[in-house]
């Protein structure tokens, strides 16, 4: 006796399975497309610059926001200064969100798009969505 | 020695990968390289099985440890001893889930010189467990570098993952499990003396390629940040067919990369075959039904026979002119 139908029906289950990206991004077309993020920022003098250099705070502005938090909320300690010189408050609805007013096309884009949900919302309110009314 | 050898062999891929990341042959390592080793997973393992599935059945062996079905009166066990697919399956996916049959490891031990003790070892299940699922869930969690849009069960997945809420970014279960379950995986082979005496480079290489793979991917997610931006672009273009190389990914991504595709790769030709093997383990995907169901091997000649009945036509006058009984008559 051989099993070889039942062999090769588990062998192309299993192509179908591990081959899941592919046809899934071709059905869904949308990959390699980066996602677009507007940075918006204030052009009022020493806002015009962030607290850290682009690069640093695109892979560790998570580390950044963490430490804030412990110095503000266990030591009071509420000013960060940059290694120019430049005094800012260390907090993320009035310092990072004041520059970057756009949450939907700034943060969310990048999140969205590695699938990472932070749950920084979970006790901040957006300021701008605030004004506007929505909750 | 073997042990030696893996390091080499470890270091010297660790090497070519900073080196090439290093000097720029970004396109070797993100493109070629990943490409060349999916090809030759797909084709090695489909090779491999379709050479299996030419093997014939062998005959049943019931390594069973519950009562057989024989007659009704007498109680059996359909997932230890199974008489029929439904068992079979039952029987498969405890194997394949939960490594049922290694749960039953024993260690046999010498105490005081004099006597010989059995006694039930599950610290190998535990480690093999703890290892293959976080290995799994880890896998399946890095879809979101593949596809576009990131599907759901992947983001259900990783909350389930970083439940507990330690740290940012979150600390997932299954990072810190797999390299505890490597850890003890490798210092097991390595600290039993009979235990080193039967491994072999086969079995030190894939270990420490993957406590390479884990090490560098804990090191991206929680030490040394990567644009995971880029990362993914490069992901969803290879699995597209639309390869993209962003400027200005970290070389320990590269290594990290090129530690998983030699792992890939590698694949086929090792005993990392098991996950297509255990499917056809003679004693764990056969019913226990020997007496039940004839078997026949497929090689066996076909034998000529020539039974009374044909006998005693063939014989028919000269029979009864001998005064001999006939059946027919």
């Amino acid at each position: 006796m051989f099993d070889g139908g039942k062999i090769i029906t588990g062998l192309i289950i299993f192509l179908i399975i591990i081959t899941f990206p592919v046809w899934y991004n071709a059905v869904n077309g949308q990959a390699g497309e980066r996602p677009e993020i507007e940075i918006a920022t204030k052009d009022t003098p020493g806002k015009n610059e962030c607290v850290l250099p682009a690069d640093v705070m695109r892979t560790d502005h998570m580390d950044l926001v963490m430490q804030w938090r412990d110095e503000v909320v266990r030591h009071d300690d509420r000013t960060f200064k940059t290694e120019n010189g430049r005094e800012f408050t260390k907090s993320l609805t009035h310092t990072c969100l004041d520059c970057h007013s756009n949450k939907d096309a700034f943060c969310d884009q990048c999140h969205n798009y590695v699938g990472v949900d932070p749950y920084c919302w979970d006790c901040h309110i957006v300021p701008q969505d605030f004004e506007k009314g929505v909750k | 020695m073997k042990v030696g050898i893996s390091l080499v062999v470890i270091v010297l891929l660790t090497a070519i990968a900073l080196v090439g990341a290093g000097v720029g042959l970004n396109f070797v390592f993100g493109v070629i390289i990943p490409y060349a080793a999916i090809a030759i997973f797909l084709i090695g393992v489909v090779y491999r099985v379709l050479k299996w599935a030419k093997a014939p059945v062998p005959f049943r062996i019931p390594t069973t440890s519950g009562q057989q079905k024989s007659l009704d009166w007498i109680k059996n066990d359909n997932l230890e001893s199974p008489h029929n697919t439904l068992g079979v399956i039952g029987r498969m996916l405890l194997e394949v889930l939960f490594f049922r049959s290694l749960f039953r490891n024993t260690k046999t031990e010498l105490k005081d010189n004099s006597k010989l003790v059995y006694g039930s070892s599950k610290w190998l299940w535990a480690g093999g467990m703890a290892f293959h699922w976080s290995f799994l869930i880890i896998f399946l969690r890095h879809f979101k570098y593949f596809v576009q849009p990131t599907p759901k069960w992947v983001m259900l997945l990783q909350d389930v993952d970083s439940f507990f809420q330690i740290g940012l970014p979150i600390v997932y279960i299954t990072d810190f499990l797999i390299l505890a379950a490597l850890t003890f995986l490798f210092l097991r082979r390595v600290m039993d003396s009979r235990l080193r005496y039967m491994s072999l480079l086969n079995d030190y290489f894939p270990l420490l390629l993957i406590i390479g793979i884990a090490t560098t991917g804990v090191l991206m997610r929680y030490f040394i940040k990567v644009d995971i931006i880029s990362i993914k672009e490069l992901g969803t273009g290879l699995l597209s067919f639309h390869p993209i190389l962003p400027e200005g990914v970290n070389p320990l991504f590269y290594l990290h990369f090129f530690y998983v595709c030699t792992l890939i790769a590698y694949f086929p030709f090792s005993k990392l075959m098991h996950m297509g093997g255990v499917f056809l383990s003679p004693t764990r995907n056969l019913a226990n039904n020997n007496r039940a169901k004839r078997h026949i091997n497929p090689w066996n000649p076909e034998v000529k026979v020539h039974t009374y009945q044909e006998y005693e036509e063939e014989f028919h006058d000269v029979m009864k002119a001998a005064g001999l009984p006939l059946d027919k008559e």
